[in-house]
């Protein structure tokens, strides 16, 4: 009895000493400064010890430069997340009709995701230019050219980002649907329910988790956009495309450290909420997943369209099991 | 029925074709023009990329856009690969970095993995939570935190300011333990009866069972080092140490061909990797899934 609580307890060290040194390196460059970070956003100045409280906080929330940059990137979420969600969604859709055959294209939409924006930057610059291509096929067409390096770059970088982040998304969606059981379309075909019908009441609810998850990795692909702001744009860029990341970037080249801890700190906050919220309803339905979800996707499926049709419910039953695994 | 399936067939087909154009062309378009020569492209390009320092030249104002070289020339390729050093030297800058990084991730990632994935200790899931958490906060958030430890250790300016920070990225040891959590158990308990230590079952058993999943991390480590901004942005003070990835954005387009030639230069690394390792990358994307 005695040896054997010593072996456990050395294979729990031996597992330890293993995690030792990412753990080490984590607490070094980000767990420790972190809380540096913390306690400067909290002083008075760099070098002081002044305690005041949430005085920077209130400083930095109402600074005109942090509000608009708030106020932008909040704004570029608003719109980028429907746009790249439904878009992977419905090229992932388009892909599944036949996988084998379609391959090639998943591999030129994951491409970009590879790609430096800076050694394609001279197309961009050459079509979103003022005399550029976008606004000669504008004036071709009759519309008006728009200032698309200006107040339009907003359109640009969303342009970019879907560009970038698409592919990803669409190899996660996938994935998705191929651990969608095949039995439940085959027993809603049976019944004649068309593709709309497979679509909302089979497919979205299925992969719903997946497409938190995919939410998740799209919002923090999103703060990856300000190296295509930076890179097409500069560090000065239009007021319309000033996001959080500028806010830093200038605090950095002013050495204001206690703004950028404020800024650091309350970015922080805005991705734990986000990202807790998201990933804690998945652990809500994960619990009641095997009481509650299960039998709601499921049966309901089941109930509409098998009506005691044998070989599809032993279809549900191993869907069912599916389900479960996939949590 | 059929031909509904197959009027269905067409459209998809045409619309992942234009879809794919349109994802493509941007690498189409460097590659066509840089076998363009510096006149063509200053006549075609010359009003956009050379801003308007010399206005009393006769470029047209309008812009002539087009995929074809009606001029074929090498001179950018000469100039960039050798007649001048500098940017090949950005080049092997550049893979330095991306190898020390992805070299120190992958072992400290290999260590941590294993660990995560096949022991129990108290407090495992916990920490395991904070390197999720990690994994996921954005460069603004880190870089702050990271800033104050590099200028303390007297690094802010070196190229070490980001390695080190590089190599400890907590995405790493997230993928791995992914990846490692499907290797049975009983294949480690027989190594194990078979005497072997821990490390001797970790390089042996367990890192060639794995393999798909490590090269997946190496390749994506690779590429997001070969393009990172915002560090060297940060920790760099000296424009003149910056890799290629901030590099070529800096360069005044004076002299065209040799810009576009630099594009290509910089798209070259992961373009390679990512023609031989497609598969690794796909695996990798989805195990960078929760599940």
């Amino acid at each position: 009895m005695k040896r054997r609580i010593s072996l456990r307890t050395k294979s729990s060290l031996t597992g330890f000493l293993f995690t030792l040194p990412a753990l080490l390196g984590t607490a070094a460059f980000f767990v420790v400064p972190f809380g540096i970070t913390l306690s400067l956003s909290v002083r008075e100045s760099m070098g002081s010890e002044k305690f005041v409280g949430l005085k920077n906080y209130r400083d930095v929330l109402n600074s005109a430069a942090f509000r608009l940059a708030a106020k932008n990137t909040f704004k570029f979420f608003g719109v980028a997340l429907p746009c790249i969600l439904i878009l992977s969604l419905l090229i992932a859709l388009l892909l599944f009709r036949n996988l084998k055959k379609y391959d090639i294209f998943c591999t030129f939409f994951v491409f970009p995701l590879v790609l430096p924006v800076s050694s394609v930057v001279l197309f961009f610059q050459i079509v979103f230019s003022d005399l550029g291509v976008l606004n000669g096929i504008l004036e071709r067409l009759g519309l008006h050219a728009a200032d698309w390096t200006g107040e339009q770059a907003f359109w640009v970088l969303l342009i970019l980002y879907l560009w970038k982040n698409t592919g990803y998304n669409v190899v996660l969606f996938l994935a998705a649907l191929n651990s969608v059981p095949k039995e439940l379309y085959e027993a809603a075909s049976l019944d004649g329910a068309g593709w709309w019908k497979k679509l909302t009441r089979i497919t979205l609810p299925m992969i719903a988790p997946h497409t938190r998850f995919i939410l998740v990795i799209s919002i923090v692909n999103l703060f990856k956009s300000f190296r295509e702001a930076y890179i097409l744009f500069g560090d000065h860029p239009d007021q319309s495309i000033y996001m959080i990341q500028h806010f830093m970037n200038n605090n950095f080249a002013n050495l204001n450290y206690i703004r950028l801890s404020v800024g650091a700190a309350l970015v922080f906050l805005v991705i734990f909420a986000l990202v807790g919220l998201l990933l804690g309803l998945r652990e809500d339905e994960g619990n009641a997943a095997s009481l509650k979800m299960k039998p709601c996707t499921a049966s309901c499926a089941a109930r509409n369209f098998t009506k005691g049709k044998k070989q599809a419910a032993d279809g549900l039953e191993s869907a069912a099991a599916k389900g479960r695994g996939m949590k | 029925m059929k031909t509904k399936k197959k009027t269905g067939d067409i459209v998809t087909l045409i619309v992942l074709i234009l879809l794919s154009v349109v994802v493509i062309l941007p690498v189409l378009f460097m590659v066509t023009h840089s076998f363009m020569s510096d006149h063509e492209l200053n006549a075609s390009y010359g009003k956009i990329l050379t801003s308007s320092k010399n206005d009393e030249d006769d470029a047209p104002i309008e812009i002539d856009a087009h995929l074809i070289p009606q001029e074929p020339s090498l001179k950018g390729y000469w100039d960039v690969f050798l007649a001048t050093p500098d940017y090949l030297g950005k080049f092997w800058l550049s893979l330095g970095l991306c190898a020390a990084i992805t070299a120190g991730q992958t072992l400290l990632a290999c260590l941590g993995g294993y660990g995560f994935a096949k022991f129990k200790y108290p407090g495992k899931n916990l920490l395991f939570a904070l390197m999720v958490l990690l994994m996921m906060l954005p460069l603004q958030v880190t870089l702050v935190p990271n800033y104050i430890v590099l200028d303390k250790l007297g690094m802010i300016g070196s190229y070490s300011a980001i390695i080190l920070p590089g190599i400890c990225s907590a995405f790493g040891v997230f993928l791995l333990t992914q990846t490692f959590r499907s290797i049975p158990d009983s294949v480690l308990e027989a190594a194990r009866l078979d005497g072997a230590n821990q490390f001797k079952t970790l390089l042996l058993v367990v890192i060639p069972q794995a393999k798909a999943g490590i090269a997946s991390l190496v390749i994506l480590n690779f590429i997001d080092t070969w393009n990172m901004v915002e560090q060297p942005l940060v920790f760099l003070k000296d424009r003149l140490k910056y890799p290629l990835s901030i590099f070529l954005s800096q360069i005044k387009n004076a002299d065209l061909s040799r810009a576009f030639v630099c594009g290509i230069l910089a798209m070259l690394p992961v373009l390679l990797l990512f023609l031989h390792f497609k598969d690794a990358l796909m695996t990798g994307i989805e195990n960078s899934a929760l599940k």
